[in-house]
């Protein structure tokens, strides 16, 4: 099932926390929705999963609108919210009958549904236990397996690994990836490693806007747009190698980075690489070239780069 | 339907888990055992086989009881934050407030279920009315209806439990005794009005033995009203 939101705004009081926004996302992919604190990250997610009502717009999941079918379309969500809130009274098992029983699942299936979540997410040894007892790691697993419980074709999890062990942390973006291939999955995070390891697309929103769409590399080529090298041009004159590198006809500005090492950054122009044209003028003149590193933008860079003001 | 029962079995589970259900039982059992066996007015000194004083006992103690029970019920999944993992299921605020309300009444009636030996006791010892038992039960279990809805309704107001107690009592205080009191300063139209309004006037003339309509329809409107309320207030998140 896809998620087409079209041009929801919600506001709290006079803010607008969301607005106007619209995005796709396709039946199978993940979306890494990523936005600094207070962008409107959870107010879309809530909307998505129905607990607020868009102000405007609506959002079409499979095609259907969930302003006009809103039981219907729930049932084939599955919605892990911020801080994971959980009934800390009851156990574990306990927990998840409950869960499966307000999806409405078939009564004969609950047993096998809950035996499946608790061997998904390793949660035999705690399976007794009150959530209330549990490591937050735990809680977090039990989060995960009620929003998988009715085996939904939607996940929205907001902050899937916040409070994760590093281990833990690996553990779920690897379940996330697996489950992605079958499911359409929108999650949220502030860790940009984690879009980079489990998502597909990425959607960066600031102040209740979307202000990035697009995969890792193509935000990347977005914001840098033209390519960066270091160089190192070795047993030259270091003026005369720059002049040489300034009258390439792909390079737009060369710059020393350390005269006594012999290292220069080539900034090429827009649409061109230089990397052949810098080894073909080594070779023509016999400098020899020890380091050539094209310089990627980082996504954190491009994150800070649409985020800061 | 399910739904509702998923919920309802729920709290049920809770009430039983947290041993609120059994401060509840034994608070109640025991205000209404002592009052009406051993202190005060009680059913030797009035020397009669009459549970009026049972009654009257038990509709003290549930107004303060239910609010008790119910303060919980929606501020603390407001403030836990439960209730969004709630409510993205498919689950309708109406059912969720539903199943509550018939998690409290269920509780209620167990607690109630448990005064039956008073009742074979005093049959026992004279002459029983038994129409006045039946009514006062009925009474009993319609005004806890009430209390229920109101209890569910102030706890739906906030996320802090002591504040959600506070305004039950509040509301609740008016339908038990200030319409009461209300309809005898003023008299005429105006104490008519309120003394329909007020919740004592239906529960004696119940407890007395005589079922009206009037009565049933008072009760069941009071439910509705306030569960439509809380369902309302659980809608404000939208705004």
């Amino acid at each position: 099932m896809d998620i087409k939101v079209e041009n929801i705004t919600k506001s709290y009081g006079r803010q607008k926390a969301v607005n106007r926004i619209s995005f796709h996302v396709k039946t199978g992919e993940i979306l890494g929705f990523l936005g600094p604190n207070g962008a409107g990250k959870t107010t879309t997610m809530k909307m998505i999963t129905n607990y607020l009502i868009p102000e405007e717009g609506d959002i079409f999941i499979g095609g259907k609108s969930l302003l006009e079918e809103p039981e219907e379309l729930k049932k084939h969500i599955g919605y892990l919210p911020e801080n994971n809130p959980l009934y800390v009274d009851m156990p574990v098992i306990d927990y998840l009958e409950f869960s499966a029983e307000i999806q409405q699942i078939p009564r004969e299936k609950i047993p096998e549904r809950v035996r499946e979540m608790v061997r998904v997410c390793g949660l035999n040894q705690e399976k007794h236990k009150k959530i209330g007892e549990l490591s937050k790691g735990y809680r977090q697993r039990v989060g995960l397996a009620q929003a998988m419980i009715h085996d939904p074709e939607i996940l929205i999890l907001d902050e899937p690994t916040t409070g994760l062990d590093p281990n833990q942390i690996i553990e779920i973006r690897k379940l996330i990836r697996e489950l992605g291939r079958e499911k359409t999955v929108i999650l949220s995070t502030h860790i940009m490693q984690e879009v980079e390891a489990t998502c597909d697309r990425i959607l960066i929103i600031n102040k209740g806007e979307i202000v990035a769409d697009g995969t890792a590399d193509s935000l990347a080529r977005q914001v840098q747009g033209q390519e960066l090298l270091h160089v190192r041009i070795e047993d030259a004159d270091p003026n005369e190698v720059f002049k040489a590198l300034q009258q390439l006809p792909t390079v737009e500005l060369v710059d020393f980075l350390d005269r006594e090492k012999n290292r220069f950054e080539i900034q090429s122009k827009p649409d061109a690489s230089s990397n052949r044209e810098v080894f073909r003028l080594c070779t023509e003149k016999g400098w020899v070239l020890t380091e050539m590193i094209p310089i990627e933008t980082k996504l954190e860079d491009i994150f800070r780069e649409l985020t800061m003001n | 339907m399910r739904t509702i029962w998923t919920i309802t079995r729920r709290e049920l589970n809770s009430f039983f888990d947290s041993l609120m259900a059994y401060v509840m039982l034994l608070l109640f059992l025991g205000f209404s055992g002592l009052f009406t066996w051993l202190i005060g007015t009680n059913i030797f000194l009035i020397g009669q086989a009459s549970l009026r004083t049972f009654f009257s006992v038990a509709y003290w103690t549930l107004f303060f009881f239910i609010p008790a029970l119910t303060m919980g019920m929606i501020a603390q999944e407001n403030n836990t934050g439960t209730i969004e993992l709630l409510l993205t299921k498919p689950v309708t605020d109406r059912q969720l407030v539903v199943g509550k309300f018939t998690a409290s009444l269920l509780l209620v009636v167990i607690s109630l279920v448990f005064t039956l030996p008073y009742v074979i006791t005093v049959a026992s010892i004279g002459n029983l009315d038994q129409g006045a038992v039946i009514g006062g039960y009925l009474g009993l279990v319609l005004l806890s209806a009430a209390y229920i809805s109101i209890g569910i309704y102030a706890s739906s107001l906030t996320n802090n439990q002591i504040v959600a107690f506070l305004t039950a009592l509040f509301i609740g205080i008016f339908f038990q005794i200030v319409f009461d009191m209300l309809s005898t300063t003023f008299g005429g139209v105006v104490g008519e009005i309120f003394r329909y309004l007020s919740l004592t006037t239906h529960f004696e003339s119940m407890s007395r033995g005589v079922i009206d309509t009037k009565d049933l329809i008072y009760f069941i409107s009071l439910v509705v009203l306030f569960l439509k309320m809380a369902e309302d207030s659980l809608a404000k998140r939208n705004l």
